[in-house]
């Protein structure tokens, strides 16, 4: 009987444990599918010129339309809030084939960020990753020097403000995998009027005298990838582990598809449905209706006009948050019931030259108070992060969504 | 705040003649933060907008919507002059135009942000003479830069949006 109840009570204290390994967060560990042929590795690092933090790259096949002329890139931005493949000029080796108007003039697009923006010609691939192929997409090849400039696309920023060199960009390109399928849309101004201000044909070189902005037809506009692979083509999935605080790197996987293999099931991820490419959060009460999530922006960006805790960053780290000491916070997303813990460290103290990887960094959202969340890279770390693209049927409901 | 029928009708009546005005002169400076009446008009035909006008107890608000779908408002004092903007919509307005001569020292202060470390991100800015916070992603940006001495007394920094 003693020997019994030793055995009960060791048995109890082993699940005691088990529990507490297993169990000790507000949600399970999230599971990484490792390798199939709609699986690309990715990693978080300092990117090609070693300085980028909280970014995931990938690496990405390129051909010239209809040929085996092929060149893989590394050090792709993985990023979910923009569509389409661009690639820095300077890193491509190969001839692609110009998309031009009717009439024979070379298109160029202007594609506006918040901070700066990408400028070059439309060119055509076939676009391979992992095992995923995609024939004819149009991308945007970033050069200043192949176009010039026209002042409209540049004057909304500070000088030199083009991300069209690796060294401005911290990538050798971005690999956009967002909501949307194309980067500008239906609209009138981007399909006949061209006012959106992206695309221009650019009749010479010289396009900051002789380009016009144009309107352009929506399967000629720079193309997400995924929308074109002939299978798999409904959306991704991002996968990261948890990671520590601080840590120098950490991989993951990019998976092709929702719902069509055996390694891209929703299984018991919640749909955010997106129907304006936007969510809202929740957080002390206040809705946030303008949020999004962002595998391309680097850190939680928010505001919290009731919490002078978060003082910002002065010098390099401006628009970071930094706190005296780390803050924690929960918020959660409309749709959704799980509570997102994150927290908030000194951007100033945690930067180090050495580490790309960082799970607390934040800072101020854009914006009229009170902004939006902008659940960006430290939000995928332990998370699968379901982007399903606008226009296509995926499991769950209505696309475009997120889940997770 | 309260809209203003009568006001509306005389923005459009004044944005005809500041178009015909500025297509005579065939370039009009462009002035917004800290310019006149005359700047807005500019913005509106740079911006192939139209405008609403809306009165507070002591500014007016000018909003022009643009041609592409962006929504600026531009915030005008009891002396004409335009102390704060604010924009939000699916493409970012051309920010050299409406931050007018106040777009040096906001490209200054978003140049010396640019640290060592890589990253995309919002561009806030916050000096003593300038308040940018600048904002949002591609189809969907948000942003607004006010003059904070030039705040009439009963405008609080929440109101500029």
């Amino acid at each position: 009987m003693k020997n019994f109840r030793t055995f009960l009570t060791l048995a109890l204290c082993g699940v005691a444990a088990f529990l507490l390994a297993c169990g000790g967060s507000s949600h399970p560990s999230n599971v990484i599918a490792t390798s199939g042929p709609n699986v690309a590795a990715i990693t978080v690092n300092g990117g090609p010129v070693g300085n980028y933090v909280d970014a995931a790259f990938t690496s990405v096949t390129v051909c010239v339309p209809g040929t085996s002329t092929c060149q893989t890139i590394n050090d792709i931005l993985v990023d979910t809030g923009s569509p389409g493949l661009r690639i820095v000029s300077s890193v491509l080796n190969i001839a692609l084939p110009q998309q031009k108007t009717t009439g024979g003039n070379p298109i160029v697009e202007c594609l506006p960020f918040v901070a700066s923006y990408t400028w070059g010609p439309v060119e055509t691939a076939d676009v391979e990753i992992a095992s995923e192929k995609a024939s004819a997409v149009p991308i945007q090849v970033l050069s200043d020097t192949d176009f010039t400039v026209p002042t409209a696309c540049s004057s909304p920023y500070p000088p030199n403000s083009s991300a069209d060199t690796v060294t401005a960009l911290g990538a050798n390109g971005i690999l956009g995998v967002g909501l949307l399928a194309q980067d500008c849309g239906t609209g009138p101004e981007c399909v006949t009027t061209g006012s959106a201000g992206l695309y221009y044909q650019c009749p010479s070189q010289a396009c900051a005298t002789t380009g016009t902005l144009t309107g352009e037809a929506l399967a000629q506009q720079v193309t997400n990838p995924v929308a074109l692979f002939a299978t798999d083509n409904n959306g991704v999935i991002v996968e990261l582990p948890r990671v520590s605080a601080v840590q120098a790197t950490v991989s993951g996987s990019l998976v092709f598809g929702i719902g069509t293999q055996s390694n891209n099931g929703l299984g018991g991820a919640t749909v955010i449905p997106a129907p304006a490419g936007s969510l809202t959060a929740i957080f002390n009460g206040q809705s946030y209706p303008a949020s999004f999530i962002d595998s391309g922006s680097n850190g939680y960006f928010f505001l919290d006009t009731n919490l002078p805790s978060l003082p910002l960053c002065s010098g390099a780290e401006q628009g970071f948050y930094c706190p005296n000491s780390t803050q924690s916070f929960s918020a959660t997303n409309q749709g959704s019931s799980e509570t997102i813990n994150f927290s908030i460290a000194d951007a100033a103290t945690l930067l180090s030259p050495n580490e790309s990887v960082y799970a607390d960094l934040g800072g101020q959202s854009g914006g009229p108070p009170p902004g939006y969340f902008d659940w960006g890279l430290p939000f995928f770390y332990g998370r699968n992060v379901f982007v399903a693209i606008e226009g296509t049927s995926a499991p769950g409901g209505q696309t475009p969504y997120w889940a997770y | 705040m309260s809209k203003c029928k009568a006001g509306s009708l005389k923005s459009r009546f004044f944005g005809i003649i500041g178009a015909t005005a500025i297509l005579a002169t065939a370039f009009p400076a462009w002035a917004s933060l800290g310019g006149d009446a005359a700047s807005i008009q500019a913005d509106q035909v740079k911006m192939q907008g139209t405008r609403r006008m809306t009165t507070a107890q002591s500014y007016t608000v000018h909003e022009i919507q643009a041609a592409n779908g962006t929504v600026v408002r531009e915030f005008a004092g009891s002396d004409g002059k335009v102390f704060a903007v604010a924009w939000h919509g699916p493409w970012m307005p051309d920010l050299h135009q409406v931050l007018g001569t106040y777009f040096d020292q906001y490209a200054r202060a978003a140049q010396s942000q640019s640290g060592t470390r890589m990253g995309r991100r919002p561009l806030m800015i916050q000096q003593p003479g300038l308040v940018v916070q600048n904002g949002g992603h591609l189809r969907a940006f948000s942003g607004r830069a006010y003059v904070p001495e030039m705040l009439p007394s009963d405008v609080r920094a929440e109101d500029i949006q």
